[in-house]
């Protein structure tokens, strides 16, 4: 390439002048080609920035809407839970309504019948009661012998019927005290049973103190106040990751429960056998333990506890009871069958054992030893109590599915506006570095460029310089 | 419709079932040396078969084998056993094997004549016919093939994707004398089985054993 003149510098300088005279010609296009694809890219990232905006704005809105409505259906039944009780309540005190009325009434009466009797008032003692005493204190000896004796009779006569009086007094009066000891229970009856009413209202009180509080934020939820939305945000973020540690604990259990059956599988269903690249025995065990999940998430959503499948729900009571009937059924006989199988485990584990034993010539080591049932019984439990303790899965899942739907919509989000903001960080990218590339482009023409800026000057050219003007 | 979609299913399910599980199990022949005074050391023998029988599993065949003077016939088989699918069948199945085995060596005779030929034919065709995935024929002697008259052994022996393991081969007297014999003997064999297609090892040492199989 130096080789066009005898000197390479002299070649050197006139490439370089040929080059920026070309530069220098084409350089209004070469402006307009770098602008035009630098405003391409930054308008066509700026409409894929806008693009994703938009997608996360609806998706901000059906996330929110979603929110609300796991929200409010979360609220309707807690609030529906709560009239349910305050239904049972009034049911219970209201069935017994005819009763207490009855107790209280019959009560009541005993109480007015005995407050009757016991007013009556027993006879006064007899008034003449001074005269006896004048006519005792009369002297015999004053002559009056016949009317003296008369006297003396009439005497121990008063006295007698006094006694009688009296007697009848003191009878008359325990009789009254007998029947005022006699309203003592129907007192505390009484007591007791407004007691009780006491207490029910109070129930009810404190319930419709409850409900008013859910009714409160129910109303919030229902208007999509900020607040109630970001309290559900924070409930929700909370569920998912309570109910997936959780969930992580049940896989743990199944895990426990799947090698607790799966070795005596073979035992049923070969082990050499295999499916899809699987062994069968490790298939079936794994076949049982979901068939428990499935049966306890059926079993719940029985019982109302959870509510995944509408249908189970929508059944009629009847059914949906004689449903609970047999999925608990069921799962009694896989727990049967798992604490079979448990017990089959340590079998074959003891009869390995002393196979192995018997190989290496190690006749001792055959020997059982005398606890080894305690690890049979503890096998055996655990075989029965996993399908059961499985059941509840079905809470965590229901939980970590209904929050799960809101916590892929903030990730969602999240990953859409990030998008949203790397494409509008490169459309401006690509505009200032338009800007850049053609300041890189003038700077090897520094030399024509002056020139022209010099002779516009000079012929007093009142255009401005095309540099300037792009 | 619905008869396509369970056409479909059942073969599905058959091609998933039908899975070739002898491509995975193992099949081995055990051969034991009875001449002369190799008998005393057939005890190394029985721990090794034991050891053999703690390493099989499900669906692998073992089978163990005297070698005397006419070793081609399924009478010199000791005890043979392809393991069942359930592991309660497979300990009681390795327990019998063992008792046999036990017996056997208890009982055992020295044979005048050494047939290792025969009895190696006899292996390839017990594996063949059992067709596990893969072949292993362990041949415990001292390799010194000492034929009647009569016997005729000069024959190839089909080994390819058989491996034959030589335990415990012995030194004889006359080897001390020129070990050039039983180098001669080792190799002869190794080339008889690698003409073949087959695998050969010697293995003297026998805490040497794990992972032959």
């Amino acid at each position: 390439m130096l080789g066009i003149t005898p000197w390479p510098v002299a070649s050197a300088i006139l490439w370089i002048v040929l080059i920026v005279a070309a530069l220098y010609l084409v350089r209004s296009t070469a402006h307009k080609t770098i602008q035009a694809a630098a405003q391409g890219l930054h308008r066509s990232f700026r409409i894929a920035s806008k693009a994703v905006s938009r997608s996360e704005t609806r998706m901000s809105v059906r996330n929110r809407d979603v929110l609300l409505a796991a929200g409010q259906e979360s609220k309707e039944r807690i609030i529906e839970r709560e009239f349910d009780r305050i239904n049972e309540s009034v049911r219970k005190d209201l069935a017994n309504y005819s009763s207490l009325h009855r107790t209280l009434s019959e009560s009541i009466g005993r109480i007015e019948k005995d407050h009757q009797e016991a007013v009556d008032v027993p006879p006064d003692p007899p008034g003449w009661v001074k005269a006896v005493q004048a006519v005792a204190t009369i002297e015999s000896r004053e002559g009056h012998g016949m009317i003296g004796n008369i006297l003396s009779d009439i005497h121990k006569s008063l006295v007698k019927a006094h006694k009688e009086a009296l007697t009848a007094y003191h009878e008359s009066s325990a009789q009254r005290h007998k029947l005022l000891r006699h309203m003592r229970p129907d007192w505390r009856q009484i007591q007791q049973t407004l007691g009780a009413v006491g207490k029910s209202v109070d129930s009810l009180l404190s319930r419709s103190v409850t409900i008013d509080r859910h009714m409160k934020e129910y109303e919030d939820i229902v208007a999509g106040q900020d607040r109630a939305i970001s309290v559900l945000s924070s409930s929700s973020l909370v569920n998912f990751f309570v109910s997936a540690f959780v969930l992580c604990i049940a896989i743990g259990g199944a895990t426990i429960n799947f090698s607790l059956i799966a070795r005596p599988m073979a035992e049923m269903v070969g082990g050499t056998n295999l499916i899809g690249g699987f062994r069968t025995a490790d298939i079936a065990a794994l076949v049982i333990i979901l068939v428990e999940i499935s049966m306890g998430l059926f079993l719940m959503e029985s019982l109302r506890i959870t509510r995944l499948f509408p249908v189970i729900g929508a059944l009629p009571d009847k059914i949906r009871v004689r449903m609970a009937y047999i999925t608990f059924a069921i799962l009694f006989l896989l727990a049967g069958v798992e604490a079979g199988l448990a017990y089959m485990r340590e079998v074959l584990l003891h009869d390995e054992l002393a196979t192995s034993a018997l190989l290496r010539g190690d006749t001792g080591a055959t020997a059982t030893g005398q606890y080894m049932w305690i690890t049979t019984t503890a096998q055996m439990g655990m075989g029965f109590i996993l399908p059961f303790a499985l059941t509840f899965v079905a809470i965590p899942l229901e939980t970590f599915v209904h929050s799960l739907r809101t916590v892929i919509g903030i990730i969602a989000i999240s990953i859409l506006r990030t998008v949203s903001l790397v494409l509008r960080l490169l459309a401006n990218i690509f505009l200032y570095l338009g800007v850049f590339l053609r300041q890189v482009y003038d700077l090897p023409l520094f030399v024509p460029l002056w020139l022209e800026e010099h002779m516009a000057k000079k012929s007093g050219h009142t255009s401005m310089p095309r540099r300037a003007v792009q | 419709m619905k008869k396509g979609i369970l056409v479909a299913l059942c073969v599905l399910l058959a091609s998933c079932g039908a899975k070739d599980r002898t491509a995975t199990n193992s099949g081995v022949y055990m051969l034991l040396d009875t001449s002369g005074t190799y008998t005393e050391e057939l005890e190394k023998a029985e721990q090794i078969i034991r050891y053999t029988l703690s390493k099989l599993d499900a669906s692998d065949s073992f089978a163990v084998a005297r070698i005397d003077t006419g070793s081609f016939s399924e009478k010199d088989i000791i005890a043979k056993a392809s393991f069942d699918d359930r592991p309660s069948a497979i300990n009681r199945q390795k327990r019998l094997f063992a008792q046999q085995v036990s017996d056997f060596v208890d009982n055992v005779k020295p044979a005048p004549y050494t047939d290792i030929t025969g009895g190696l034919l006899q292996a390839v065709e017990f594996l063949n016919e059992k067709d596990t995935g893969k072949k292993t024929i362990l041949i415990f002697s001292d390799l010194k093939e000492d034929l009647a008259e009569g016997y005729i052994r000069d024959i190839d022996v089909e080994f390819a994707g058989f491996k034959v393991i030589a335990l415990n081969v012995t030194k004889l007297r006359s080897d001390n004398i020129d070990p050039r014999e039983y180098l001669d003997r080792l190799e002869n064999w190794k080339r008889r089985v690698e003409k073949t297609g087959g695998e050969w090892q010697v293995i003297n040492d026998l805490d040497g054993l794990d992972g032959i199989l």
